[in-house]
């Protein structure tokens, strides 16, 4: 399986990336050129059954990618050499093994780009495609095929894609196929090139085919599957001055899988966002709603893998490790929800904005259930094989998925200390979103102090102080952080983070984790040693996603 | 099949470590030709990013990205110095998706800054610029060539930052 996955690319990538090689070889004027990242993380397991870490029998567990990229001219090829072994914990241990899953030639022409191979593409905001990576996450739905796309005049963008998808080191069953088109009515008629009214719209076809297989519902009868399942979606984005509206709607037809218990219900979503800004003010508010929009390319998968496209959570992306404790995760099948941002900057020489002024986010998002009614009076809600439910559009449905209300004031008192103080109110109902049958909605109160003192020019110190309120679940916690920053190169922090309010006075347990970053230039080597929870960490400088440890990890990344 | 493959590499690596050997020293490689969009939606391929023959800066940033916010804000502190002493230009690149590139526009307007906004919405333009983590920066020559990079921000790394374009904008070489 893997060898078949590996020679046919192996072969037609070298020759590709070695012809234009010799050919622009000779002519100096288009120059060719090589570059690329490499990222390695390695990962020493302490066992910690308290925690949750288990002994793992290989002791240590590494992943590691490299991407190498070719350019000649307007040609340009690519490819991904991925190594688990053996993934580290937190990763699907599907993706054991070695080898080059993705690869890629494409030729840019004028109007016309043409890319073979691996593929990673979006329609619109992504609700009815998108194909994505983000390997620390473990990520990768990239499509198998073709990809073509054709710009006939300036302002008018067409798209086509044809393939299959990734499936660890292997591909989906489902053959996926689309297009898309966008106007930019502004970039299309000269006249309105510098107008204040802006207007751009798209739309985008996508269909999946997978061959018939035999799958019985409840009372054991045989589904009449469709082999076929199409989905399309329109979009407007449209501006005048410093309003702005967007709108995506979609729509998808009778898709039966193992997500949604194998119903015929139509699939429907819907995405709206309004804004207003102008220097020093800003203000947007979405809404979404989302009914059976599970798109997958293998109807039988319920993992994070074969995705089709892209449903995000209309919720702010928290970082501080306390307030991304409890975050939101979509729920593609049925959710309503809004989300509004306001961001403002107190001016200078103000008695609020003193000598450098002050910055104030406030967010909030609300998502709840649809409402979901019966077929008939003898079908239950969501049987399969069945039509599953009715659900009124514009009704909210009764059952609490989440609430945020969080406030960020930034303020510079000094040229040398700064003061980043969040709060957050949260409720999350840890039922749903996680699948804990019976466990009660989590409320939380969280609030963190994030200060940096310059000592120097170039020598920070910088203390996170935070703190996580709730009488649910695990109780209350503490954290502190404290970085040293020698700038550009050296990081060294030490944090802890502490359970003091679990109801079992013996699970009040430390979570040490001490960080040593050295960076030169694009070159970054960082040990860390202790225990850490999954999410974005922001340390030693940057941002990225890791999942969760215990015990030592060396990350090494480059680009060149 | 390997040893094709493995020879291919070699071959195609030593002729372009040659080709890059012969041109003009220190350059890391060539803006590559993608397309992300600017704040209005319209289409910007990252090739023609220019800046009249002065040297610029690229930052890949997001909205979700503490450091990167800090850099860009540390930065617009002193940017209207940095721009009347040498010219320079800062293409603030976001690599949020659908989740949040909706708020990139709120957010650098509540913050005031006056950087390029260019909007990255399935980080192609990160992948061709080969960027591991966020916050990641490059300086770029005037001719479009990427001179220097670095990734990770702390308090100061400005400093180092204007120095290179200082230095990109005489002439004069850089260490590596």
């Amino acid at each position: 399986m893997k060898t078949r996955f590996l020679t046919i690319p192996f072969l037609l990538a070298g020759v590709l990336f070695l012809a234009p090689a010799l050919l622009f070889a000779q002519s100096n004027s288009l120059g060719s050129q090589v570059n690329g990242n490499f990222q390695m993380d390695a990962q020493y397991y302490k066992v910690d059954s308290a925690i949750g870490a288990f002994p793992v029998p290989e002791k240590m567990m590494m992943n590691s990618w490299t991407n190498i990229t070719y350019t000649a001219g307007s040609f340009n090829a690519g490819l991904r050499y991925e190594t688990y072994l053996n993934p580290v914990n937190g990763y699907d241990p599907r993706y054991k093994g070695a080898g080059i899953p993705y690869w890629y030639v494409d030729y840019k022409t004028g109007q016309f780009q043409v890319t073979a191979g691996h593929i990673y593409e979006q329609f619109g905001s992504g609700m009815i495609f998108r194909t994505y990576e983000e390997h620390n996450l473990g990520y990768d739905n990239s499509l198998n095929g073709i990809r073509l796309k054709f710009n006939p005049v300036k302002g008018i963008e067409l798209k086509g894609i044809y393939g299959t998808q990734r499936y660890f080191w292997d591909k989906g069953p489902g053959i996926v196929r689309g297009g898309d088109a966008d106007v930019n009515l502004n970039d299309l008629v000269p006249s309105l090139e510098n107008s204040k009214f802006r207007f751009q719209f798209g739309g985008s076809f996508v269909s999946k085919y997978q061959a018939n297989e035999e799958i019985y519902n409840a009372d054991q009868e045989k589904l009449i599957l469709p082999l076929n399942v199409a989905s399309g979606a329109g979009r407007i984005n449209m501006s005048y001055g410093n309003f702005g509206l967007n709108a995506e709607y979609a729509q998808k037809i009778n898709d039966p899988n193992a997500m949604n218990n194998f119903i015929y219900k139509k699939g429907e979503s819907l995405l709206l966002t309004a804004s207003y800004s102008q220097k020093g003010f800003g203000i947007i508010v979405q809404a979404k709603r989302l009914d059976n929009m599970n798109y997958k390319s293998k109807r039988t998968e319920t993992g994070n893998v074969l995705d089709m496209n892209y449903l995000p959570a209309i919720t702010k992306q928290q970082t501080y490790t306390l307030a991304a404790f409890y975050p939101y995760a979509t729920q593609p099948n049925n959710e309503m929800g809004l989300e509004a941002q306001l961001n403002y900057k107190i001016k200078k020489n103000t008695i609020l904005g003193g000598q450098y002024g002050t910055d104030v986010a406030v967010n909030f998002s609300a998502i709840n259930s649809i409402v979901k009614n019966q077929v008939d009076d003898s079908t239950a809600i969501g049987e399969s094989g069945t039509l599953g439910y009715t659900s009124p559009f514009f009704k909210v449905g009764d059952v609490k998925y989440f609430r945020d209300f969080n406030i960020e004031i930034g303020h510079k008192f000094s040229h040398n200390f700064k003061l980043l103080l969040t709060y957050m109110y949260e409720d999350y109902n840890i039922e749903v979103i996680e699948g804990h049958p019976g466990e009660p909605v989590i409320h939380a109160d969280i609030i963190v102090a994030d200060m940096t003192y310059k000592i120097t020019p170039t020598k920070a110190l910088r203390l996170e102080a935070q703190t996580l309120m709730t009488k649910e679940d695990d109780g209350d916690w503490l954290l502190g952080l404290l970085e040293y920053t020698v700038a550009p190169k050296w990081f060294v922090s030490v944090a802890d983070g502490w359970n003091y309010g679990n109801d079992d006075a013996d699970r009040r347990f430390h979570y040490p984790l001490v960080a040593v970053a050295y960076n030169n230039e694009a070159n970054r080597i960082q040990v860390s040693y202790g225990k850490q929870r999954e999410g974005i960490v922001c340390v030693g400088g940057v941002c990225r996603n890791v999942p969760a440890s215990n015990g030592f990890t060396l990350t090494v990344t480059t680009s060149f | 099949m390997k040893n094709i493959l493995l020879s291919a590499f070699l071959l195609c690596f030593g002729i372009t470590l040659m080709a890059q050997e012969t041109g003009a020293d220190k350059v890391l490689f060539k803006l590559p030709n993608v397309t992300v969009t600017d704040m209005k939606g319209t289409r910007v391929t990252t090739d023609k990013l220019f800046n009249d023959g002065k040297p610029f800066i690229i930052s890949f940033w997001a909205t979700w990205c503490k450091p990167c916010i800090k850099e860009l804000t540390t930065i617009s502190d002193v940017y209207e110095d940095w721009q009347e002493e040498t010219g320079v230009k800062l293409y603030a690149v976001s690599i949020d998706d659908s989740r949040s590139s909706a708020q990139v526009k709120t957010l650098v307007n509540g913050k005031g800054w006056n950087y390029e906004i260019l909007l990255d919405l399935n980080s192609e333009f990160k992948r061709a610029m080969n960027v591991n983590a966020v916050p990641h920066t490059f300086v770029v020559n005037g001719k479009g060539e990427v001179v220097w990079q670095h990734t990770s921000f702390s308090e100061g790394a400005e400093l180092d930052l204007i120095n290179i374009v200082r230095k990109v904008k005489a002439g004069e070489p850089l260490s590596h």
